[in-house]
């Protein structure tokens, strides 16, 4: 198995962007290659400044919503976005927004964080995560 | 340590994981072969992971030595 990991992130709550950015790390770390695939839910979180405003957390744990965010906020954990920034600086992390998603929701690449390097299909997305491990989240 | 003159030092107490490995992979990045840097970090999971990156990194974890507090101070030389 080659060492990369290809994260496909469909979910665009706090808990799972933040899961993503953090795995991303780890793996950063350990050198491996990664790239993430942003759709649906996961891209719309990826819009510029979204991140500031989004508060939502799986709904299988809404009740726990408030109390996770605010554990969060106290402990002053760092916003996923920078945690996704922290691993690129140390790694090889790419992310690539979905072109379905873009195209349905009339998206363009310039809407995004600039941490969105471009707009792939999943044809390329699943050609560049040949061989190696794949997630979705 | 005795001997071992530590260049640059983060304290990353209150930083979660992957925070203080990060700080870790940043000193040594900013560090000149044969300098010797170190981190605190009172985080469960860094206790494992720092000492996996430093090898898989191919640097040396010269000590981890417990600080007040149930802490740990990661010492680490740039061996490249």
């Amino acid at each position: 198995m080659e060492d990369k990991i290809s994260i496909i992130l469909f979910s665009g709550t706090v808990d799972k962007l933040l899961a993503v950015a953090t795995i991303a790390s780890g793996a950063a770390a350990m050198q491996k290659k990664v790239q993430i695939f942003v759709t649906f839910y996961g891209l719309l979180a990826f819009r510029k400044d979204a991140w500031k405003t989004n508060r939502r957390l799986s709904k299988e744990f809404e009740d726990f919503a408030t109390e996770a965010l605010k554990a969060m906020e106290e402990k002053k954990v760092p916003s996923w976005l920078d945690t996704l920034k922290a691993a690129m600086e140390i790694g090889d992390v790419q992310v690539h927004a979905c072109g379905l998603t873009m195209d349905l929701l009339a998206i363009k690449l310039e809407d995004l964080e600039p941490v969105v390097s471009d707009v792939v299909g999943v044809g390329t997305f699943v050609e560049n995560a040949s061989g190696g491990q794949i997630l979705f989240i | 340590m005795e001997g071992i003159k530590i260049t640059k030092e983060v304290d990353a107490r209150g930083s979660f994981c992957p925070g203080p490995l990060m700080e870790m992979i940043r000193l040594i990045r900013s560090a000149q072969v044969g300098d010797v840097v170190a981190v605190i970090s009172a985080d469960e999971g860094t206790k494992k992971d720092l000492p996996a990156w430093i090898k898989k990194a191919k640097h040396e974890l010269i000590a981890e030595e417990p600080v007040e507090g149930g802490a740990t101070r990661f010492i680490c030389r740039k061996l490249h």
